[in-house]
């Protein structure tokens, strides 16, 4: 199957800074891609480039559409979840529900209606009278009942409790995935996404500095415990990054050599919070 | 067009308060305030032994009446109605200059537009949508209700009247209820025309501006105004001032309020020029106000409206407020 989405050296230009630096990447369908950077990095920019929010250049083709000629159209496949509270305040769930239902012709009314049931929401309730976490609920409730080929996930759980988030990702897994669609996602608490993602992408500074699957993350990065006295040996061969825990030392490897690694100390998979660290190290300095 | 019914039935629910409650709030009001003085007329009346009606001779008046009087009391009556509406015509514009402000705006600072954006509706559309419940939804809505208010209106003063014996029914056929409510709402398509350069300008504004639409939109024009009446007074440049004031200025600004194409437009000032009617509110007759249909100022309004609106569509495509 061809590609959901294809970029090639996308770049755009705020007054002082630079937001996309000519990226290049492709995302193929049935993936869930997490895109992880700092502050600032571009994500964002990047995210409303593909949902035509923005103006670039360079070509961008997402379903087949110019997301810069084609938005109307696009939009009918492209689902769009930006941080919380952007539901309007005044809409009621019942005028949401119609709304949608009524504009949007992939929209699955009874799907949406079973969803809501799960929650407390009732349908005169307004946006404005619910907490964070349930307007999540309402929005979410609204776009898993659209058939969309590709859902974009801006921060989608910022502010919100635990128990709202794992619901969150929980429910798109076991209700919303499946081979056909495909997700991207941002987010700044990069644990709780971890093992639900197959792609991982990191930018920083609007360049893309990794875009690898998750089999390929693990086989590339190779986290080390050394004991004190091997740690000078491991430091010879070139660690992404280096940090102390109850006196040992964790290297952190990118592509090295398993077997040499593991005469070292014991090796694992790093954590993508530890690598997004060591990857970003200096990006605010 | 069932997206564009729905995104019209969005306005209404955005906009209840302003579209709907506003005008029977104030026809409400109204009528309270009527009947409390008609309360206040018959206590005083009985305190101080004031026979309303005059112990039957209005009644006798009234049974004396020649067609010509019969047929004043008839346009006195539309008048009532015409007033009525004209009362809640004023609450329409506030009503509307306010909605056209912030219709482009408000959903950009509470960032909501992503919500709407993340659907398959068109730029044209929605602020189409935006153009057509300002001119046509919320004026309909005013002006039905204001003809109901002033239907009420009269029966109230018939009622009251029949307590004391006068019997004013017969005089309540003379009234016009449907023409009145023909002429004003055959007068909503004129408004359109008439009113697209004001909603074109605020909407534009409201798509355009960073914050506060509602100061740019004022103070723009004004400032230019005055920079341009100022340059008159240094005798500079000989720049047309109240040309600009006039047509610019109140032109752009005012054209929302329902009823200035009639005084402004120009087009049935004639009405009035050719002396004495025998019903003098035909001004207000559909075949009196659709003259304005043959002033270029109204199409060249109308036409600078569709530039501006089109303006307003390209920012709320490409605005980018990051």
């Amino acid at each position: 199957m061809s590609a959901v989405i294809t970029a090639s050296g996308l770049s755009k230009r705020y007054k002082s800074s630079l937001a996309l630096d000519n990226v290049s990447f492709q995302i193929a369908p049935g993936r869930i891609v997490g895109l992880i950077g700092p502050n600032g990095a571009g994500k964002t920019t990047a995210l409303k480039a593909i949902l035509g929010l923005t103006d670039f250049t360079g070509t961008l083709n997402v379903l087949g559409f110019d997301p810069r000629k084609q938005r109307d159209k696009l939009m009918g496949e492209v689902c769009f979840i930006a941080d919380v509270a952007v539901l309007p305040r005044w809409i009621r769930v019942r005028e949401a529900v119609d709304f949608v239902a009524n504009v949007h012709p992939r929209f699955d009314r009874k799907k949406c209606e079973a969803f809501l049931a799960r929650t407390k929401l009732t349908p005169g309730q307004r946006v404005k009278q619910m907490s964070k976490g349930m307007i999540v609920q309402l929005h979410l409730a609204l776009v898993m009942a659209i058939d969309a080929k590709l859902l974009i996930l801006d921060e989608p759980t910022l502010g919100l409790d635990i128990l709202y988030r794992k619901q969150f990702y929980q429910n798109l897994l076991e209700d919303y995935f499946d081979e056909n669609k495909t997700i991207i996602v941002t987010t700044h608490q990069v644990e709780e996404v971890e093992h639900i993602l197959t792609d991982l992408m990191f930018i920083r500074d609007g360049k893309i500095v990794l875009d690898a699957d998750m089999d390929a993350v693990g086989e590339r990065f190779i986290e080390v415990m050394v004991n004190a006295d091997q740690a000078d040996a491991a430091r010879q061969l070139k660690p992404l990054d280096e940090r102390q825990v109850f006196g040992k030392s964790i290297f952190l490897f990118d592509g090295a050599n398993r077997a040499v690694l593991e005469q070292l100390g014991e090796t694992r998979r790093p954590s993508i919070s530890d690598l997004f660290v060591a990857t970003m190290k200096g990006t605010y300095a | 067009m069932k997206t564009f019914y729905w995104l019209v039935k969005r306005e209404f629910w955005e906009h209840r308060g302003g579209f709907f409650w506003a005008p029977i709030i104030t026809g409400g009001v109204f009528l309270l305030l009527n009947i409390m003085g008609i309360i206040a007329a018959e206590v005083l009346g009985a305190q101080h032994g004031i026979q309303i009606g005059m112990s039957g001779k209005l009644q006798q008046i009234i049974a004396e009446m020649d067609a010509g009087n019969l047929h004043n009391v008839g346009t006195f009556l539309d008048l009532g109605m015409y007033g009525m509406t004209a009362l809640l015509v004023v609450v329409l514009t506030f009503v509307v200059f306010f909605y056209c402000v912030g219709a482009l705006f408000d959903d950009r600072r509470d960032r909501s537009i992503l919500f709407w954006k993340s659907l398959p509706i068109s730029d044209s559309s929605t602020v189409l949508s935006k153009v057509v419940s300002a001119t046509v939804l919320a004026p309909v809505i005013a002006v039905i209700v204001g003809i109901i208010v002033g239907i009420a209106q009269l029966l109230i003063l018939a009622i009251t009247l029949s307590f004391h014996g006068v019997n004013v029914w017969q005089l309540l056929v003379l009234a016009h209820p449907f023409r009145v409510m023909f002429n004003l709402i055959g007068y909503i398509p004129l408004y359109v025309l008439w009113a697209l350069p004001s909603v074109g300008w605020l909407l534009l504004c409201s798509a355009w501006a960073r914050n506060k639409p509602f100061l740019w939109a004022v103070a723009l024009p004004i400032a230019t105004g005055l920079l341009i009446t100022w340059f008159g007074i240094m005798g500079l440049f000989n720049l047309p001032a109240s040309w600009f004031w006039m047509e610019v200025v109140l032109r752009g600004l005012l054209s929302v309020f329902f009823g200035t194409g009639i005084i402004l437009g120009r087009g049935n000032m004639t009405f009035f020029e050719n002396g004495a009617h025998d019903n003098w509110l035909g001004f207000m007759d559909l075949n009196q106000t659709y003259q304005t249909l043959g002033s270029t100022n109204l199409w060249i309004g109308a036409l600078i409206g569709v530039g501006l609106i089109a303006t307003a569509i390209w920012f709320r495509r490409w605005r980018d407020d990051s």
